[in-house]
């Protein structure tokens, strides 16, 4: 009996007040990945259930937006597109910049729209702003095959633009726009549990960064005075890079994405601690 | 060999912030930020500490919904949480499912936790029941293909074969909930937590589902808890039970002993009611006859509901009053009226042999009650009764209870409980008096 008691005894699981800031659960996060791909499935299948265009309503608003950009920006206001066909201009913007923005706003209501199942039953929290990450990135790529199509349209054309060797950063431009919108979303959606006057900010505020970032115009029309401003906006290097990539025209260099990299690695690791610390007891507060 | 723990909670305690937050919280949390981690004191919001009891109008605005609890329970026991609404029941059950963080103090587990505070539980009205089986399987633990092997064993359970291709937002949301618990019902963790759940579908299917939880835990050695008003099921289910009280632990014991514990608590549990001194307390009334001993079947514990139920009534005569009537209404647990004597039941006095103490039985067919307890709400007054303390001798209220154990199911009563018109018509028949 003694010797059971003396026994240092193991346990599975230990709930505490208190945990340190950089236990951040990742291998519980491995373990309920079948729930990630779940909610990702969830998201999509309620998506289109009960609409007649489906899956086509992907395609419907980037097509729309990047008419009337064309149009106001390129026709009225006569904004420069680096030499690059407009309608391949705008939808590169579009396309890019859509899939952060669609991860930010949408992560940063995480606790707000899902009070009810995170008040009844544990899961790591961090499984549902990754699923609005991947789900968006499905739809994103729903997006990226009608830009390429557009690409391949106006190559038969004979418009000028080329592809460049940066493609092969794709999937690092991606992974950069998918942590940015993450970590903004979450320090967002962790602070609007008490300040919900943040919210308010959200919708508009990613509104106002899309003109502050090069997505209706390219770096090279920027100017001077406040070129350096725009430059400081990390989603800049990233936006000019998609374009270099798949348009050859844009402003690329090492700094300038490198600068973006690291600016979205602090982000990220930021939002997610707040989001850790904010998760435990969110219930109480919201 | 020593005990095998699995759940240890030692000095758990969880501090709600009373009133509204939002106005001045960040000035609030710039000074506690300033005292805790700047001068690295004690948080200034804590520090009042107060029991939770809400008669109480407290000073702080911070109250300790759970109090330095500490427990622990045994591998493959099922324990009942029973305890008043407010007596900190739901915050247990949060903390252990990890809903919500303790404020201090710690729970150590073993195995995998289960918690059920809702069933259906991120169900999707859109998605196929199928779909929404293994949605609500992976949210509540389970990997993909641990749902495909029971998917089937599943489907069985809930009985919704036939729909499980459609979108559960064309269930009957009787279908809905089985389906819900079928899939928590096949969970594979060593520890389920249940919070009131039963409360929901038919008598069948609750049938069902205690048999269920009984297997869990009986048969297949897993830890059980369970939180629930209703007595009935507790004492069918757990073999121990935790009392709590405005936050506290007030005893930790067998079902049994706690179930009275609780019962005398909340003033349920009294069998023989002897002559009771008017305490405007507990009762009303202008006194002029008063219950002076009510007796339920000569004191069993237990009324069997196809047997006949038989209150003996003794009164206590003040004034010269010829004519009396009494109205006898059933509540539940909750203290919500559940069964209501319509018609007030007329009982001529002047000819009984005994006038200073009068005699008398009643007696309640009462073949529909399932297994649970039943408050009795009492009265005695004039005609034209009920409406005031006026017309009104004396009302017992809630101070006695019968207590049934019947073959009917959880909940099954026989009427709409959503309509407070329903009320069955309670049988009382008169038959004796002396």
């Amino acid at each position: 009996m003694n010797l059971e008691n003396n026994k240092e005894e193991h346990w599975d699981l230990v709930i505490e007040g208190k945990t340190s800031l950089f236990d951040l659960k990742f291998a519980d996060i491995w373990r309920y990945r079948d729930l990630l791909l779940m909610f990702v499935k969830r998201d999509f299948v309620s998506f289109y259930k009960q609409t007649i265009l489906g899956p086509l309503w992907f395609f419907i608003q980037p097509i729309f937006t990047t008419i009337v950009f064309t149009f106001v920006f390129g026709n009225l206001a006569r904004i420069s597109t680096d030499g690059l066909p407009q309608y391949l201009f705008y939808l590169a913007g579009i396309t890019a910049w859509n899939y952060f923005s669609d991860c930010l706003t949408k992560t940063s209501t995480v606790f707000k729209d899902n009070a009810n199942i995170f008040g009844k039953v544990y899961f790591p929290r961090l499984i549902m702003p990754l699923s609005i990450v991947v789900s968006n990135l499905v739809r994103f790529g729903v997006q990226l095959v009608l830009f390429v199509a557009m690409m391949v349209y106006f190559g038969f054309q004979g418009a000028n633009f080329h592809v460049t060797w940066a493609i092969a950063l794709f999937p690092v431009l991606v992974l950069l726009m998918a942590l940015m919108g993450l970590g903004l979303g979450l320090i967002i959606t962790a602070m609007t549990t008490k300040y919900r006057d943040l919210s308010f900010l959200v919708t508009f505020g990613v509104q106002l960064l899309m003109y502050g970032t090069t997505v209706i115009y390219p770096l090279s029309a920027a100017p001077e005075r406040y070129r350096k401003l725009i430059e400081l906006n990390p989603m800049t290097g990233i936006i000019e890079a998609f374009r270099y990539a798949f348009l050859g025209k844009g402003y690329f260099t090492a700094w300038s994405l490198g600068y973006s990299a690291i600016f979205t690695a602090v982000i990220t690791m930021i939002g997610i601690i707040i989001f850790n610390k904010t998760e435990r007891s969110f219930v109480d507060t919201i | 060999m020593g005990k095998n723990i699995a759940i240890k909670v030692e000095n758990l305690s969880k501090a709600y912030q009373l009133g509204q937050i939002g106005t001045g919280t960040i000035s609030r949390d710039l000074e506690r930020f300033w005292t805790t981690k700047i001068r690295g004191k004690e948080d200034p919001f804590l520090k009042i500490g107060q029991t939770n009891d809400r008669t109480v109008k407290g000073e702080s605005d911070i109250v300790w919904s759970l109090q330095d609890i500490n427990f622990e329970i045994e591998q493959g026991d099922a324990v009942g949480i029973i305890g008043r609404n407010g007596a900190g029941k739901s915050t247990l059950l949060k903390l252990l499912s990890r809903v919500t963080a303790p404020t201090t103090g710690n729970i150590k587990v073993k195995g995998r936790i289960a918690s059920l505070l809702e069933v259906g539980t991120g169900f999707h009205p859109e998605l196929t029941g199928r779909e929404n089986i293994y949605l609500n399987g992976a949210i509540l633990g389970m990997r993909k293909k641990e749902i495909t092997r029971k998917f089937d064993e599943i489907v069985a359970f809930s009985g919704v074969e036939r729909y499980i291709d459609t979108p559960v937002k064309r269930y009957s949301s009787g279908m809905y909930v089985r389906l819900a618990f079928a899939v928590a019902a096949h969970l594979e963790s060593e520890i389920l937590i249940v919070d009131e759940v039963l409360a929901v579908g038919d008598a069948e299917f609750q049938k069902k589902c205690l048999g269920k939880m009984g297997e869990v835990s009986k048969g297949e050695g897993r830890t059980v808890l369970f939180v629930s008003h209703n007595m009935g099921a507790i004492k069918e289910l757990c073999s121990n039970s935790i009392l709590l009280e405005n936050g506290l632990i007030s005893e930790i014991g067998s079902t049994r002993k706690i179930i009275d514990s609780y019962l005398t608590q909340n003033n349920l549990g009294l069998k023989n009611l002897e002559y009771l001194k008017l305490d405007k307390k507990v009762r009303r009334g202008n006194g002029e006859i008063q219950f002076s001993k009510i007796t339920i079947n000569n004191g069993e514990e237990f009324q069997e509901p196809n047997k006949k139920t038989i209150i003996k009534i003794q009164l206590k005569k003040f004034k010269e009053i010829d004519q009396i009537y009494f109205c006898l209404q059933i509540k539940n647990v909750e203290g919500n009226l559940v069964l209501l004597d319509t018609n007030l039941l007329e009982v001529n006095i002047a000819n009984f042999t005994n006038q200073n103490l009068l005699n008398f039985q009643l007696q309640i067919d009462a073949n529909f009650f399932r297994t649970g307890i039943f408050p009795m709400y009492l009265w005695v007054g004039k005609k034209g009764g009920l409406l005031g303390d006026n017309y009104s001798y004396d009302i017992i209220d809630s101070l006695m209870h019968l207590n049934f154990v019947s073959d009917l199911g959880i909940n099954e009563l026989g009427y709409d409980f959503q309509d407070p018109n329903s009320y069955l018509n309670l049988n009382i028949k008169l038959d004796y008096h002396e």
